[in-house]
């Protein structure tokens, strides 16, 4: 791996948690999540029902991979926002480093509300995620892995049902 | 890239499946996906042509278990083989923890695995990722085909690295889960590394 994990901590969830819940409120979206660039989801606020968040945040990153791909084609960097407008629902993604913002909403809210109101805590999340880049990069976090003395019957029992 | 949250005490990994076109990679998937309990597994999501050929990717996160009151959960996915797929299919090994390399044992195949193979550390080499480095397996798959070459054959041509060489049967499931326990082991030991 050229990179080590990144660690999220329970305060650092809990402020994301926070400026997501704000960004629902004001944008009066359906649901937030937040996502890392490679798929995994991070945080998730709002009317979940029954909704796969999983598979959502694995299609958005996709989504937002094959979109940077055209625009390295004509010569732009990436695409910082994307929009799908439905007949109910709509999602609207905002790329901030190296995480995804995606707003769901229906036709409580609007496309420009939506636009706005993510483009305003963007910075939040972007300062909230360089911390987290930062913690996750000094060495007494590593340190504190859970799995740095994890034993290989431990690994091995993982497996046993299979 | 591996993702731990502590405040949902979970330890998110990604698994790629590369190999050539029609090599199996999305078979093994199904057949993990059929044989897993509901309840350690979400939906296996196909962005198939309509004629099933992976166009973007195949995914499925599957839980295995919890390891010192973490949830390890592996996030599997395929790559679309056929060569001129390139685009999207480098896209999906951004932030990958582990590889499975899925080798067609058909002879006739033997030059696509090796062209697959090359394109592999390519494009992993694009992301700054060293093939030598990375949690990988190599898999001899389509082992009950007649025209197979020999695995002494496929090895000496295929293993890079003395990485862990799994024959395997996708289609009846032979060899697939040993080929995810050789990779995700490989992850997690790397974790303890770090």
């Amino acid at each position: 791996m050229s990179n080590g994990p990144i660690l999220m901590r329970e305060n650092r969830y809990h402020e994301i948690k926070a400026v997501l819940a704000r960004l629902r409120l004001d944008s009066s979206a359906r649901l937030v999540v937040l996502v890392d660039k490679d798929g995994q989801q991070i945080a998730v606020h709002g009317e979940l029902g029954d909704l796969d968040t999983t598979s959502l945040a694995s299609l958005v990153a996709g989504n937002v991979a094959a979109t940077g791909g055209m625009a390295k084609l004509i010569g732009e960097n990436e695409f910082p926002t994307l929009s799908h407008e439905g007949e109910k629902e709509s999602i609207h993604i905002c790329v901030i480093g190296r995480v995804l913002l995606v707003v769901v909403f229906d036709d409580r809210s609007s496309l420009g509300l939506v636009k706005l109101r993510s483009k305003q805590i963007s910075q939040e999340l972007a300062n909230t995620f360089a911390e987290i880049e930062r913690e996750s990069a000094t060495p007494g976090a590593k340190n504190s892995l859970p799995f740095s003395e994890i034993t290989d019957e431990e690994i091995d029992s993982l497996f046993s049902p299979a | 890239m591996t993702f731990i949250n502590y405040a949902s005490r979970e330890i998110n990994c990604k698994i790629v499946y590369y190999g050539p076109g029609l090599c199996g990679k999305t078979t093994n998937l199904q057949y993990i996906y059929d044989s897993t309990a509901a309840q350690a597994k979400g939906k296996l999501i196909s962005l198939a042509t309509e004629t099933d050929r992976t166009l973007f990717f195949d995914f499925m996160p599957l839980e295995l278990g919890t390891v010192r009151g973490f949830k390890t959960r592996f996030h599997l996915y395929t790559v679309p083989g056929q060569v001129f797929y390139e685009a999207s299919r480098k896209l999906i090994l951004k932030g990958v923890d582990g590889v499975v390399f899925v080798a067609d044992s058909q002879e006739e195949r033997m030059d696509a695995n090796i062209e697959s193979l090359y394109n592999l550390e390519e494009n992993l080499q694009a992301y700054g990722y060293d093939l030598m480095k990375l949690p990988y397996v190599l898999q001899l798959n389509k082992r009950d085909l007649p025209n197979v070459i020999s695995s002494c054959d496929l090895t000496s041509e295929l293993q890079r690295k003395g990485e862990p060489v799994i024959e395997a049967v996708a289609s009846t499931g032979a060899g697939v889960f040993d080929t995810l326990k050789a990779v995700a082991k490989q992850v997690l030991t790397e974790l303890r590394k770090s």
